[in-house]
């Protein structure tokens, strides 16, 4: 065989190969960018009976080590963990490094990737028509503290009935890291810049404007990131989680105050925390008053191993005083912050139908011409 | 557990499972990539170096690597590895240029070498360019000990042995063939500087004393003895009704050999169930295409003779009763059960005999009547006779023999170096490299097929059983050898793990098809770690990969068993504390004193 002749098989069978992918691209081949269709064989699956496959989404094309994938990662572990089905979520973004993410995790989800800024009133929208699924809105920094801030503000105050999670790198990665309204003062970027500007803390800024569920984490800390996950998921009302995730690229450079090493160098715990489904519950235990226990209004249980000095996750004062004391000493107060378990979420609020707005049919929507003679008779 | 050594060469080696269950550790992956690229050449001599008879052993060989193989552990099936081998023969071009070149400068040491198997020619391949005189003794009238006299030419064509074979004897060897040797003192006197014993296990059992047996003799053949006789030409035909006793892949070379001279009513009737025959699966398969039926849990109880001619046999229907782990065949009372036939092939297993070797000679014998041998070094007692193959440690297969053949071979050339022959042996070549090309690619093609095993093609069954010397197997073209190799997952690119550059980020974790990286605190105990894993790691014949202390007084883990070697972990990892790393491992040949490799 002549050795040109080889070269030219390998070369057509790569093609072939390539079409029954239905990938364009003939060099993709020597690319590792397509996650292997195997897993592990022996993967346990949870009551519904998938894998945590099942919950995967399609391959991140983020920057390799971003924190926003671990993230994505914790939100798969969560939702398999917590048995939902995939069909009964919607995954809501903006705009940004963060807002892509919905389409690396939960691909058998429903998912709206909205304007810039914009999903809370696209979430707002979608959970007045259909009140029954779990709405998990992910936002960046950029997306919430500059051009989203109203519509954060204003999903708080209405207690919309969703999981938000912030993935805050304080900078912006998609426009190659400048400094966003989250970085901090005297923080570092990769060129050696000094941020002049004092920096928005989402964490306070939910506490203050009064949001029923607050708390904070690192995504390098999965242990801690899955339970709150699982809490938000199950707290009814507006349950915000501020998730500091390292941009490596732009902004894991020291100096930075939201590198991988800064923050694990500088992280405080408010209380180890356990999420305990209802099924499992343990009896609450408190000892010598350290551990505490939050029912939550599935009688899920929320585990607190209390770390922290005067700190009472039912008062908001106390959540706002932690957190400034926290900073003043230059730390990141991480855990859950605030969470109020018997909040009316909006739906309570506006006491609008049980049933779903999309799932009401004509006739319980139309009342009929008798009924409208009526209305108009007594409007006369 | 401690933190991995990943500098010992045995740790990487044992994550590439097939080269590691190779008895020659040939580097499997390694020439399944260069037959992916149309490099047949290239991957013959790989082969070739490593294990003499790729032809042969790409047609015939027991394939331990095949159960070993990662693939098989992900899905149904492993991949083909055994018939890869044969694309790479099938397809080369001219490798005569690319192996030693004689005449070699002469040493002035001179060899025997009994028996012409693949141990002898492997001692002989590896010692001829050192410059020993090699004199090869056979009784058959060629080279190749059984696999000439044995596997059946359906199987393995002449053409394919005698060209392996001729690589070798004409590096210049000195064969005497048709000379039975029958004193070794005779041999020993002629001041060999060493005598390599290969003469494999030649006696077949047989059943003596079961009645019948006898006055049905004309009739009753011995397996291996009746295959040699076709081999040579000597049998030409077989009744028309035959009974094959035993369950070994012999018994299966002699049923389908029996189908070829005019058997039309072949059985295989053997005492154990059907599952546990020694056969392999694809040789019972085989045997059953060509209308051969396997009946499982008879005991042969008596020859039946009728006027004087063998007439059929007796047999007792048994069921398989375990005690201990231990199994036994017992009587199911029924009343015993006649087969006709004309003849019977008794292929019940084969042994060791060595009424040649004098027991005065230095050489120690066992209660078994076995040699005491060294089974690294392969000397015997007396430090002049080293024994390999099927003569050594009992009947095998070929691939052993090649095995044991490198190894005898580097003993005997350092006791006539006058070195030690254990502690001087030499290392294994090992290499390890990155395979880093840029960002997104690596140069190996690291995408992970789904394609399930691919079957290689059969001649018609009408042809095949018409012709003795037909070849059942048409093997892989190379369409199929490439779609094939492409299931290698290339376990010998290693995921090589370096802490002071991780960051801890989980990139890894998360990206992980198989789940295979765990960031945990460590544990005394191994099972205590293996249990918190991801996904718990609960294959103890593979290992784990342990890290040593992170900053966040974590340690990373990596369980083997299912790593898919899809680069992905180091793909994803932003500081390259993953790389992906070709680990090459070769077993060291005979070499010179010097130092330089034989066989490049």
């Amino acid at each position: 065989m002549k050795k040109g002749k080889g070269k030219t098989i390998y070369k057509t069978l790569l093609c072939e190969k390539n079409s029954k992918l239905n990938i364009q691209h003939s060099k993709l081949i020597d690319v590792t960018y397509i996650k292997p269709a195997f897993r592990h064989p022996q993967l346990p699956t949870n009551k519904l009976g998938y894998t945590i496959a099942y919950y995967e989404g399609a391959l991140s094309t983020l920057c390799a080590g971003c924190g926003h994938d671990s993230i994505s990662a914790g939100i798969v572990q969560a939702c398999y963990e917590l048995d939902i089905e995939p069909h009964k979520v919607a995954k809501l973004s903006g705009i940004g490094c963060s807002s892509k993410t919905p389409t690396y995790f939960l691909g058998n989800s429903h998912g709206f990737n909205s304007v810039h800024g914009r999903m809370p009133s696209v979430a707002t929208g979608a959970n007045l028509a259909n009140r029954d699924l779990l709405y998990l809105g992910v936002s960046g920094d950029g997306d919430t503290a500059s051009i989203g801030m109203g519509q954060f503000a204003h999903v708080i105050r209405r207690n919309l009935n969703m999981v938000y999670i912030v993935m805050n790198n304080g900078c912006y990665g998609l426009t190659k890291g400048q400094d966003s309204a989250t970085a901090d003062e005297g923080s570092k970027n990769k060129h050696g810049d000094v941020n002049l500007f004092q920096s928005i803390d989402l964490a306070s800024l939910a506490v203050e404007l009064g949001s029923s569920f607050v708390a904070q984490s690192f995504s390098g800390d999965k242990e801690q990131l899955v339970p709150l996950i699982k809490a938000a998921i199950n707290h009814r009302g507006f349950a915000f989680i501020n998730v500091i995730s390292p941009c490596v690229t732009f902004n894991n450079n020291p100096g930075s105050t939201k590198s991988y090493e800064f923050v694990r160098e500088h992280t405080a715990l408010t209380s180890k925390m356990d999420y305990v489904p209802e099924m499992e519950t343990i009896a609450t235990e408190y000892n010598q008053g350290e551990i505490k226990g939050i029912t939550m209004h599935d009688g899920s249980v929320l585990q607190l191993n209390k770390l922290h000095e005067e700190w009472n996750p039912l008062d908001r004062l106390s959540a706002i005083t932690a957190l400034k004391k926290a900073s003043a000493k230059q730390e990141i107060l991480t855990g859950l912050l605030y969470i109020d378990p018997d909040t009316k979420e909006l739906h309570h609020v506006l006491n609008s139908s049980d049933t779903p707005l999309n799932k009401l049919k004509e006739d319980v929507l139309c009342p009929g011409g008798e009924r409208l003679k009526e209305l108009n008779a007594s409007l006369r | 557990m401690e933190p991995t050594n990943i500098k010992d060469p045995e740790y990487f080696h044992k994550v590439v499972d097939c080269q590691y269950a190779c008895p020659a550790h040939t580097p499997v992956p390694e020439y399944i990539r260069l037959i992916a690229e149309g490099k047949y050449t290239e991957a013959y001599m790989i082969n070739w170096d490593s294990n003499v008879f790729p032809g042969v052993l790409g047609r015939t060989c027991d394939r331990p690597c095949e159960p070993a193989c990662r693939r098989g552990r992900v899905e149904e099936e492993p991949v083909a590895i055994c018939r890869l081998k044969r694309v790479a023969a099938d397809n080369k071009e001219d490798v005569r240029k690319y192996m030693p070149q004689g005449p070699f400068m002469p040493n002035g040491k001179s060899i025997a070498l009994i028996g012409a198997g693949p141990a002898s020619l492997t001692v002989a391949r590896d010692l001829a360019p050192l410059g020993y005189k090699l004199d090869l003794y056979d009784e058959q009238k060629a080279g190749g000990g059984f696999m000439r006299s044995q596997i059946p030419s359906f199987r393995l064509p002449e053409t394919v042995l005698n060209e392996e074979v001729n690589f070798i004897l004409d590096l210049g060897i000195h064969t005497h063939f048709n000379q039975y040797v029958s004193s070794l003192k005779e041999i020993l006197d002629k001041n060999y500087d060493a005598v390599f014993v290969g003469s494999g296990a030649p006696r077949g059992r047989d059943l003596p004393d079961l009645p019948g047996r006898k006055e049905g003799d004309a009739n009753i053949h011995i397996g291996i003895n009746w295959l040699a006789s076709v081999a040579f030409e000597h049998k030409h035909s077989i009744g028309k009704k035959v009974i094959v006793l035993g369950g070994g892949n012999t018994a299966m070379d002699c049923c389908r050999t029996a189908r070829r001279l005019g058997g039309e009513d072949v059985k295989v009737i053997v005492r154990s169930p059907f599952a546990e025959m020694k056969a392999s699966p694809w040789e019972k398969e085989d045997a059953m295409h060509e209308d051969i039926p396997i009946i499982d849990d008879h005991v042969p109880k008596s020859f039946v003779i009728k006027d004087g001619k063998l007439a059929g046999m007796m047999f007792e229907k048994v069921h398989a009763v375990y005690e201990h782990g231990k199994r036994k065949l017992i009587a199911t009372g029924e009343p015993e059960v006649f087969y006709e036939a004309d003849d019977v092939l008794v292929a019940i297993g084969q042994e060791n005999s060595f009424p040649w070797i004098e027991r005065d000679l230095g050489i120690e014998f066992d209660k078994w009547n076995m040699p005491v041998v060294d089974d690294l070094t392969h000397v015997s007692t007396n430090k002049k006779v080293f024994f390999g193959g099927d003569a050594a440690f009992g009947p095998k297969n070929v691939i052993t023999a090649v095995a044991h053949g490198h190894q005898a071979a580097i003993s005997i050339h350092l006791q006539c170096e006058g070195l030690d022959i254990k502690n001087d042996r030499p290392s294994p070549m090992v290499n390890l490299q990155s395979m880093k090309m840029g960002i997104h690619e690596w140069s190996y093609d690291s995408y992970v097929v789904t394609d399930e095993r691919y079957i290689v093609p059969q001649a018609e069954k009408t042809q095949t059983l018409k012709d003795r010397k037909k070849e059942v197997e048409l093997g892989f073209n190379r369409l199929q050898g490439f779609k094939e190799a492409q299931r290698c997952l290339n376990c010998d690119v290693q995921t090589v793990f370096t802490e002071n550059k991780c960051i801890e980020c989980d990139a890894c974790v998360d990206i992980c098809p198989t789940s295979c990286i765990t960031f945990t605190t460590n544990e005394e105990d191994e099972m205590d770690l293996r249990e918190k894993l991801k996904v718990p790691a609960m294959n103890t014949t593979q290992d784990l990969y342990v890290s040593d202390l992170l900053p966040t007084k974590r340690v990373m883990v990596k369980d083997e068993n299912v790593c898919l070697h899809c680069g992905l972990c180091a793909e994803r990892c932003p500081t390259a504390a993953w790389d992906m790393k070709q680990f090459y491992y070769n077993v060291t040949k005979a070499t010179n004193a010097c130092g330089e490799k034989v066989l490049a």
